[in-house]
């Protein structure tokens, strides 16, 4: 493949004529192809995340496959400012650098949501740039008229960039505590939304009708309206939906590559824009079967609020229930067998991993058989508790996800949750009246001891609803900070 | 190239996309995550085409500052979207056998 794009690079540079050309693309087949091959590697590097083992071998082909875009595009290009592209270049890459290698892995979703809004944001300037200044972008008919077609992309791309960015945003702010988790509900807001986004599809409609010159004002109008739009979709939806919130901008960021690439004919843009917009779309999906809601109940917002503290559990308190020690735990599960962990977001919010790894490598040592059980909302984004327990060292052969391990509660001894709530809810398999009702959950009650790490009895998840696991005979509740809890286990054993 | 050969590459890498996502392992979803995010900055594409056209055009100047900026931020998805990512890919290992 190298003697390839080396013979790619050797037929740009012999044809001087192509670089002299500013109108954009120059009709050159080694251009198609090395953008082709950018593509081929971007699928591959995605290709390389189906296990462990191959997934670095992916990521590597995915730095490449950029590297070959990048150069591609500057090798064909009139470059009237190399060093300034150079100093922007070399900006933005220390500062992703730098934030890459610093951010604590338990920060991750809000890591991932910032970063959507600066590919929205580029998404957005790219189309601005289109807009004014048409002829480097090659999308000018003979009477220098913007065409058609490409009014429609860039309409889009411009409104799809623009959500994805106040979106990412919103999403940021809530993740990273910034602004309450809680929804807000402005009154009428279906109706709202929905002309908003009527507006922007029929300016985007009304666009392409008039003579280029004459378009600023629609054009501003459909930038502006997505900005307003991105917020106002965002806002109502809750903190415990943000797994859902974060896999769908993933998505909406794809779009907007992939409409940026129609307008610049550009097929590594369209095939990353693709391949991100599926991978988002089934994320988002994943997320809400895991949850038995639908994707509209989700967008329409409201469930859920981000209190999750001791907030309303006054009057539940009265059932009866058994306090537990460290040292019972401690003792209970050196005798164990079949110990299955079952983290949860608190797990993160207490930064537990490591002790609970160190809880779990002593159980090992004693003789237990330890698995770790992770649902597939578990945590604020898709795959954020195998992360953190991969940071902690824990094999990812000791991880696995609900339906292979969910058959495994009845034979074990211990079920330790830490964390977690509303997935061990047995009410999700029995109360039709439950907003959590079918839900898949862990048959946490089917195993013979129950350990309960939480901070109180006062929280009653995200959710809102009260858990029957908590008063059951086999359950002892560790009321502690999950750490603290982890760590005097540890001290015990 | 014609709106409809762009387009059918469209709908066939949608499909492929489809199915490489569904391989992808659940305890890999953050990864995959940073990762699209990284690669969809290939955006930076067209930003690197408004910088580098300069400021023959009316507009051009506006459009080439724009594109500067939009540099800067596809740079940083782009560094920090793969470096998060192979740091999050170290860290997975298996059990060791003994």
């Amino acid at each position: 493949m190298r003697t390839l794009l080396g013979g790619a690079a050797a037929l740009f540079l012999a044809t001087p004529a192509l670089a002299a050309s500013g109108a954009g693309e120059p009709v050159n087949p080694w251009v198609a192809v090395a953008y082709l091959i950018s593509g081929v590697l971007f699928i591959l590097a995605l290709r390389g995340l189906s296990s462990p083992e191959s997934s670095r071998a992916g990521n590597r082909y995915g730095m490449i496959g950029m590297l070959i875009a990048v150069v591609t595009t500057l090798i064909t290009h009139d470059i009237a400012g190399l060093p300034e592209i150079g100093v922007a270049i070399v900006i933005g890459g220390v500062i992703g650098f730098v934030i890459a290698r610093r951010i604590p892995m338990t920060d991750m979703p809000q890591l991932v949501a910032a970063f959507h809004s600066l590919v929205g944001m580029a998404a957005v300037l790219v189309g601005i740039a289109a807009y004014l200044n048409p002829g480097a972008f090659d999308i000018l008919d003979a009477n220098s008229e913007i065409l058609t077609v490409s009014r429609v992309e860039l309409g889009l791309g411009v409104a799809i960039g623009a959500i994805t960015f106040s979106g990412s945003v919103i999403a940021f702010l809530k993740l990273n505590g910034n602004m309450s988790g809680a929804p807000i509900m402005l009154p009428g807001r279906h109706v709202i939304n929905i002309g908003v986004l009527l507006g922007i599809i029929g300016l985007t409609a009304y666009f392409t009708t008039l003579p280029t010159t004459e378009t600023a004002v629609i054009f501003w109008t459909i930038v502006v309206l997505a900005f307003v739009i991105g917020f106002l979709l965002i806002i109502p939806i809750g903190g415990a939906d943000m797994p859902v919130v974060v896999s769908m901008l993933n998505s909406y960021s794809g779009w907007a590559a992939a409409a940026m690439g129609f307008t610049l004919g550009n097929t590594a843009m369209i095939i990353t824009g693709a391949l991100v917009g599926s991978s988002g779309a089934i994320l988002s999906y994943i997320m809400c079967k895991a949850m038995n809601r639908s994707f509209i109940s989700v967008i329409a917002g409201g469930f859920g609020s981000d209190s999750g503290g001791a907030s309303d559990g006054a009057e539940k308190i009265d059932r009866p229930w058994k306090r537990g020690s460290a040292e019972d735990a401690a003792y209970m599960m050196k005798q164990a067998e079949n110990v299955i962990i079952v983290p949860g977001y608190g797990m993160a919010v207490a930064q537990a991993q490591h002790a609970l790894r160190e809880m779990g490598d002593m159980l090992k040592e004693e003789g237990a058989n330890v698995k770790y059980a992770i649902h597939p909302v578990a945590g604020r984004m898709p795959g954020h508790m195998n992360v953190l327990l991969a940071e902690a060292n824990v094999p990812y052969d000791e991880v696995f996800e609900l339906e292979d391990i969910n058959s495994e509660f009845a034979q074990a001894d211990v079920a330790f949750i830490i964390g977690a709530n509303d997935v061990v809810n047995p009410a999700a398999k029995t109360d039709k009246g439950s907003p959590i009702y079918g839900m898949p959950v862990f048959d946490v009650d089917k195993a013979k001891t129950i350990f309960f790490v939480k901070r109180s009895m006062g929280g009653v998840g995200y959710a809102g609803v009260d858990n029957e696991v908590f008063y059951m005979d086999q359950t002892m509740m560790l009321l502690s900070d999950a750490k603290k809890m982890c760590e005097d286990i540890v001290k015990a054993l | 190239m014609d709106f409809i050969s762009i387009l059918s590459i469209f709908v066939m890498a949608c499909f492929v996309g489809y199915y490489v996502v569904w391989s992808v392992t659940p305890a890999l979803h953050t990864p995959l995550m940073a990762v699209t995010n990284a690669i969809s900055s290939v955006i930076i594409v067209g930003a690197l085409i408004a910088a580098a056209a300069g400021a023959q055009a009316d507009g051009g100047q506006a459009a080439k500052w724009l594109g500067l900026v939009g540099v800067v931020l596809a740079s940083v998805n782009i560094f920090g979207g793969f470096a998060v990512t192979e740091r999050m890919l170290a860290m997975y290992k298996k059990k060791e056998r003994k």
